[in-house]
């Protein structure tokens, strides 16, 4: 070690030899606020406690479309069908779905001081002196079916935050009554406990979650909600010890930042041994993790070189080290020298890191070529729209007037120009609210929205300016001119964001409404006052977009399903534009809980064609994920509903080292010429002086 | 003296019950709770109960100012800004909004912060004081003029300037220092050196012209002119009788720094990507998160009635002339 | 037609004020003398031409017409309205013909990498306009001369040298010339992201700065002359009140007040969007609050001082002398002492306006400055971070607020430090 110091490259960022170790480094961009799956709801903590923490059910990693397979069961859950009586029924009959868990017998939590009874009892003054709860001995458990079901009993209560706790009322039998009784109960204990203390949750019972034995566990829903299964594999749904919220609440926890929320405790490959949320976290491989190897089985289309570690076990890597980078510049500057193992491509490095092949596929420039940087990329199960506030007088209803002018802007606003200039190619204009890789996305001529496009020698083509103007005409805005005005028809956009970005953007929607005559004008806010505005259904055109939680349809056409409505809702709920149409709805309502196939197909064809035909949305795009990732950095595949992927990932830290050390050689000669100048000048100085000394003695013994 | 002092720290009260009354004003009025609780449970499907469960939870439930359904004294005490502002008397920050313990976090942010702070303030006092040292020894010459030129045209660019040129010649082009980051210990060292020297080099044309003034003034006494006369070398009249004499403003200028120097850059600190407590005032306007803004408002306030004070005994220390009334 | 934003109403209320106020300085001769001292330097005399050349910019700039389009243009936006039908693609760099990045066309079924060629310039063009420049400045230095043979008679150039007088007319006039000229052919410092042209941005940004520098300090000018001249004359609990007001605003760490009012004031201008018809608008009404706000709290200083002063005028013997002989607070302050203050003031003007148009960049940065929507130069210098770290660098949005933005701080750095030397009575 000490004679690999002297090689250490001067600009390595890390505690010396970092880089020597087979873990991987990576970067968060903002602290996560909540690492209590309770309520942690946003991608950046997801990424982290995704590793820690194991739910019944994962997504196969490499394979397309998305499968879920079980994690910590033995199989996948077993499915009946009950009637109002509890007997066992059809599928179309039934009035309540029983999922059955068969937990496996192997899963054992990691190291934690929670796991032995004396840590539960802790002195004032031992706790005031902790640190980190490691600091403590450690115990472990196995896994048992109560802290499934004692995860789903935290969720209940009001005061930790769940946010989907509204969500799952409406369909775990039972979950509503317990979690009004449970909240109660704990305002009570808070009122009379000021310092906080253990709040046990075991006593208490939720009508539809019944543990059968240590192994089993039994979740009675409402109805059919085959998209249950998704939720099982998210975080909500990971197994929370009792012992570890004892262990928690002790008082003076809090005031040492020591909570479930910052220090989480989990079954999964990872344990979380260094949380500093304002400078960097660290990953360490949790002794304990049940056997589980890296996957032999492969969908077509991923490549072979994916399996190489087939059945070996897992983790393939030594840990994670994650650095706060708040900044997308030191982020890629950092990555161009090898200290992070993979980035992402803003769209300022995008055309240094990727060019155009020539049959129109995304290569790396030849810079990046030369230091063996690999690529991947994959459309995201995500939409970006464009909404139109639907019970707006002008722009909203489905009144044919309207509907006209919302196609007209469909037409104007061209999406392919955006993609090009502000994403750098990487997104796929939308042509309805499905994006790939969900059922029922079809791709054009099938699934081309008819409306903006036409299909002219297989290829799409937006249709031209001509055709939306002759639709504003037909709309009563001929020219764009406003009757009732004589002046451009005003649109309003309500803008979030404040970033030169953001500026450029703005400046291109408004040249896109000029182009029809239409004066765009931006009112520009925060995100809470925009997000107040689209509430009170006060906005008029918005951007928003929609992260897929789990590959239905339904979780997109949701977004449109008129009883959804924000104002409709009272603020609650998720359709921002606003629109209900009768028959959409019906629809909707219908094809929520059929399963794929067919029929289905054939039910989300014509909703989706609705929904093009009246243009609530102008269909924005489908970003495209981008990663970069070095030569050294092993089985990345764009798997984007998994979040527990790190596990899988390999690096050869010897390959690593030496790459940095070849890309970061300082420049010496400048540091020695930068010396000699500084040095030059003082010496000049004191030139300078003496010389002016001996005129001053001069002049003076001359003056005497 | 004594008595002086008490004198000083009692009127430094009504000073922070004003600043408090002043953030807390502002802040109510651009952000309801509701608002910050949107913020907090984030952008998913949020409902009124969750809303309400936060407020609770954070102790914002209560009304502003004035509570119309207590009794008695009740009314001014249980409001918010009461309870807060008590809190905040006893150098309790209790929990930001996002459930993280401000206190915790302050100590833990103020070493980096200081760690950036403590070698500009020191290294920027040192340079620039020889150097006006300097200019002062060649003073009317052409090496004077040519440094105060060269101040002037130092002092004419943004700060944002050098921070830039410096991030992209020493970390990008020649590779010297790491670009942003910083480690705890020892290795400090090389994540600070590059926004130290940045740091001097942005404050010396100010501080050059400045110390120059200070020690020209002083140069044209009488009693340089005897030490001179006496024989003494150019360079030891100024090292020795300017400089010290020239202590008493520099003391008065630089002690009412020294304690806010905890507070931090918050330019620096965010462009270096060091987790200080200038960074974290930075996230915490741009997160809105309004027990954080408070704190360090109030820390800040502190800080600098505590420089006031500092300055004041300096003073007394540096010049037993100077008596208190 | 003619459409004044809130802005460009104070801006020139400025100039009115400041053209009274110099006529009625001036009709004193002392003071008139010390002008002319002051631009007896060069290099004083340069500052002061360099800093004029941006007021009248600005001031160009702050003369609003609505169009037939219902859009807001400036009479500077009129001159230099080739450059707003002018916007490239995309980035290219400064004199270049062709775009900066690569883009994909097909041609002939092929798939190529090309730089594709900008769409406005005409290349060639740079020594032709270059020579008509210098002939137009030329002919405008000379028009000026014989049009105005008495210039240097009693005004405040009296003593400046001539030689540098003429030369950094000319120096402004060509410059300012061959920059139009050349903003006909070429994108003289480059286009930026969405194709832009960076010349035209730096040039709006001296709207923002110069109304940054000035107007935050004619606002906070009321406040900072009644208090600080209140409490240093009238003493007592006056004296303790405002000490305690400034006291309590100078706690708060400066950039944290200002960014928790400007989070205000954005809440303010979005429950009343009565307030404000576009953009423009909203912009503007967003630069006067942020003005107001940096005067809000920047005022402590100056009020601190003329405090001082008012202390050691009123205890002067005329002063005295007038209060013995029966004259009014009203009159003493208005005869005496206010007078007395108004070097102070001016030179705290002159000084306050370099940190200020520097301020702008930082608070820019930190998020609470000018709207995003509005030209500035710390919107350049936050645009340009992004930029400087592509692989090359574009470096020309850094360069260009670099060099528009050095220029006018060291003018104003370099005239005020003149000004310092020539007022201030220990020098004299």
């Amino acid at each position: 070690m000490g004679l690999a110091g002297c090689h250490i490259p001067w600009n390595d960022p890390y505690p010396a030899g970092t880089t020597a170790k087979p873990i991987l480094l990576r970067a968060f961009s903002a602290p996560p606020k909540h690492l209590d799956p309770v309520m942690s709801y946003s991608s950046n903590e997801w990424g982290i406690i995704s590793q820690i923490y194991e739910p019944p059910l994962q997504y196969a990693y490499l394979k397309q479309p998305y499968t879920l397979e079980p994690l910590t069961l033995t199989r996948m859950p077993d499915v009946r069908y009950l009637n109002e009586k509890g007997q066992e029924t059809t599928r179309d009959r039934a009035a309540f779905s029983e999922y059955t868990l068969h937990l496996r017998g192997d899963v054992r939590y990691q190291p934690h001081p929670a796991f032995l009874a004396p840590n539960r009892e802790l002195s004032a003054e031992r706790i005031a002196q902790l640190t980190t709860p490691y600091e403590l001995p450690t115990g472990s458990r196995a896994l048992t079916a109560d802290d499934y079901a004692y995860a789903i009993k935290r969720m209940g209560v009001r005061a930790y935050q769940s946010p989907i706790l509204d969500t799952m009322m409406a369909h775990i039998v039972g979950l509503k009554k317990y979690s009004e009784n449970v909240s109660q109960a704990y305002e009570k204990l808070k009122e009379t406990r000021s310092g906080g203390g253990f709040f046990d949750l075991r006593p208490y019972a939720i009508e539809g979650v019944q543990v059968v034995d240590t192994q089993t566990l039994k979740i009675r829903i409402k109805g059919v909600y085959p998209q249950f299964l998704y939720w099982l594999s998210m975080n909500f749904f990971a197994p929370i010890a009792w012992e570890v919220d004892a262990f928690y609440s002790q008082p003076g926890m809090k005031e040492k930042n020591l909570s479930l929320d910052t220090w989480p405790v989990g079954t999964g490959p990872y344990m979380l041994v260094e949380n500093n949320p304002n400078f960097r976290m660290r990953l360490m491989p949790n002794p304990n993790f049940h056997a589980e190897s890296y996957p032999c089985e492969a969908s077509e289309g991923v490549s072979r070189a994916l399996l190489d570690d087939c059945d070996q076990p897992l983790p393939r890597n030594g840990g994670v080290l994650y650095t706060l980078e708040k900044e997308s510049v030191p982020y890629w500057n950092k990555f161009m020298q090898g200290y992070y193992d993979a980035s992402g491509v803003s769209s300022d490095a995008f055309d240094q890191a990727v060019q155009l092949s020539s049959s129109g596929n995304i290569g790396l420039t030849p810079i990046m070529q030369e230091k063996g940087i690999r690529f991947l990329g994959g459309v995201q199960p995500t939409i970006m729209y464009f909404g139109f506030n639907m019970v707006d007088p002008v722009i909203g209803g489905l009144g044919e007037n309207q509907r006209a002018l919302r196609q007209a802007v469909s037409i104007a606003l061209n999406m392919e120009e955006y993609i090009s200039i502000f994403l750098n190619g990487r997104g796929v204009a939308a042509q309805g609210p499905l994006p790939p890789g969900i059922f029922g996305y079809e791709p054009p001529p099938v699934g081309i929205n008819p409306f903006v496009y036409r299909w002219e020698n297989g290829q799409l083509v937006r249709r031209s300016l001509d055709e939306a103007r002759a639709l504003l005409e037909k709309a009563g805005y001929a020219n764009g001119i406003d009757p009732a005005t004589g002046k451009p028809l005003k649109l309003y956009f309500e803008a979030v964001g404040a970033s030169p970005d953001d500026q450029a953007r703005l400046a291109w929607l408004r040249k896109q409404f000029a182009k029809l005559g239409i004066d765009l004008v931006i009112r520009a806010t925060d995100y809470n006052r925009f997000q107040d505005k689209m509430r009170q259904g006060k906005g008029q055109i918005f951007m928003w977009g929609w992260n897929a939680d789990y590959p239905d349809p339904e979780n997109f056409l949701f977004l449109l399903y008129g009883k959804n409505g924000v104002v409709a809702t009272g603020g609650n709920g998720v359709n921002y534009a606003n629109y209900a149409n009768p028959e959409f709805d019906r629809l909707f309502e219908q094809m929520q809980t059929l399963p794929n196939g067919p029929e289905r197909l054939r039910m989300i064809r014509t909703m989706v064609h609705i929904v093009q035909q009246d243009a609530p949305w102008v269909f924005g795009f489908y970003p495209r994920a981008l990663a970069l990732y070095h030569h050294w950095y092993h089985n990345a595949w764009p798997n984007m509903m998994a979040n527990n992927t790190t596990k899988y990932l390999r690096v050869d830290a010897a390959e690593r080292v030496e790459r940095i050390r070849q890309w970061n050689e300082p420049n010496r000669s400048a540091l020695w010429i930068g010396l000699a100048a500084l040095l030059g000048m003082g010496a000049g100085a004191i030139w300078l002086y003496r010389r002016r000394q001996q005129q001053r003695a001069r002049e003076e013994g001359g003056s005497c | 003296m004594l008595k002086y002092l008490i004198r000083r720290l009692l009127y430094a009260i009504p000073i922070l019950i004003g600043v408090n009354l002043i953030t807390f004003a502002l802040f109510f009025m651009v952000n309801t709770p509701d608002d910050m609780a949107r913020i907090h449970l984030g952008a998913k499907q949020t409902t009124p109960e969750m809303i309400a469960a936060w407020k609770q939870a954070h102790g914002y439930d209560k009304p502003l100012f004035f509570n119309g359904n207590a009794e008695g004294l009740d009314t001014l005490t249980d409001t918010l800004f009461f309870q807060q502002s008590v809190r905040l008397f006893t150098f309790d920050f209790g929990l930001s909004d996002s459930g993280r313990d401000i206190g915790a976090d302050i100590q833990q942010r103020m070493w980096p912060s200081l760690a950036l702070a403590l070698p500009t303030f020191l290294l920027g006092l040192w340079v620039n004081i020889t150097l006006a040292l300097v200019a002062v020894l060649f003073r009317y010459s052409r090496v004077d003029k040519t440094a105060l030129v060269a101040a002037v045209l130092l002092m004419s660019i943004s700060g944002l300037f050098y921070i830039i040129g410096g991030q992209v010649l020493f970390s990008k082009v020649l590779h010297w220092v790491p670009i942003s980051g910083y480690q705890p210990g020892a290795d400090a060292w090389r994540f600070l050196i590059l926004p130290v020297l940045i740091g001097v080099f942005a404050g010396l044309g100010a501080g050059l012209r400045w110390y120059r003034t200070l020690f020209l003034e002083e140069v044209n006494k009488d009693y340089v002119r005897t030490a001179r006369a006496k024989g003494l070398s150019e360079w030891r009249t100024l090292s020795r009788h300017v400089l010290r004499n020239g202590l008493l403003p520099i003391l008065t200028g630089v002690v009412v720094v020294i304690p806010t120097l905890f507070m931090g850059s918050l330019v620096m600190e965010s462009f270096f990507g060091i987790p200080g407590l200038g960074s974290y005032t930075i996230e915490a306007i741009q997160g809105q998160d309004f027990a954080i803004v408070k704190a360090m408002v109030f820390l800040g306030a502190v800080l600098y009635i505590a420089g006031l004070i500092l300055t004041d005994i300096a003073y007394a220390w540096a010049d037993p002339r100077v008596r208190f009334k | 037609m003619i459409a004044l934003l809130w802005t460009d109403v104070l801006v020139w209320l400025l100039v009115i004020m400041l053209a009274l106020w110099g006529r009625l300085a001036m009709r004193d001769a002392l003071v008139r003398a010390r002008w002319q001292q002051v631009f007896a330097s060069p290099l004083a005399t340069i500052s002061a031409i360099i800093l004029i050349t941006y007021l009248k910019l600005a001031l160009l700039d702050s003369i609003h017409l609505r169009m037939d389009d219902g859009q807001l243009r400036s009479l500077l936006d009129l001159i230099f309205y080739h450059l707003l039908d002018a916007s490239e693609r995309t980035y290219s760099a400064p004199f270049a013909t062709h775009e900066f990045v690569k883009s994909v066309v097909q041609q002939d079924g092929q798939v190529l990498q090309v730089h594709l060629p900008l769409r406005h310039v005409q290349p060639g063009m740079v020594w032709w306009d270059l020579l008509l420049a210098a002939a137009l400045a030329s002919l405008v230095v000379w028009l000026t001369r014989r049009g105005v043979p008495d210039f240097f008679k009693n005004g405040i150039f009296a003593r400046s040298p001539r030689g540098v007088f003429w030369g950094t007319a000319w120096g402004v006039w060509f410059v300012l010339i061959a920059l139009w000229l050349l903003s006909h052919h070429y994108h003289v410092f480059g286009t930026d992201k969405v194709g832009n042209d960076v010349l035209y941005q730096a040039i709006k940004s001296i709207r923002t700065g110069v109304l940054i520098g000035t107007l935050t300090t004619l606002l906070m000018l009321p406040l900072a002359i009644g208090l600080g001249v209140a409490a240093g004359y009238f003493k007592g609990w006056v004296d303790d009140i405002i000490q305690y007001l400034y006291t309590t605003l100078n706690s708060i760490p400066g950039v944290l007040l200002i960014a928790a009012a400007v989070l205000v004031m954005q809440g303010m201008l979005e429950t009343h969007p009565d307030w404000f018809g576009s953009v423009a608008e909203r912009a503007d009404l967003r630069l006067l609050f942020l003005t107001l706000i940096l005067g809000l709290t920047s005022w402590t200083g100056l009020c601190r001082l003329l405090r001082a002063e008012t202390l050691k005028l009123s205890a002067v013997e005329y002063v005295t002398a007038a209060r013995a002989l029966g004259a009014g607070h009203g009159r003493i302050l208005l005869r005496h002492i206010v007078p007395n203050l108004m070097h102070l003031v001016l030179i705290s003007i002159v000084l306050d306006f370099s940190g200020l148009v520097l301020a702008e960049a930082v608070l820019t940065y930190v998020g609470v400055g000018v709207d995003p929507t509005m030209n500035s130069w710390g919107n350049m210098i936050n645009a340009a971070r992004l930029e400087m770290a592509r692989e090359p660098m574009v470096w020309w949005t850094l360069a260009a607020a670099f060099v528009f933005m050095s220029l006018v701080v060291l003018a104003a750095n370099l005239l005020s430090d003149r000004i310092q030397q020539v007022f201030n009575p220990r020098n004299a």
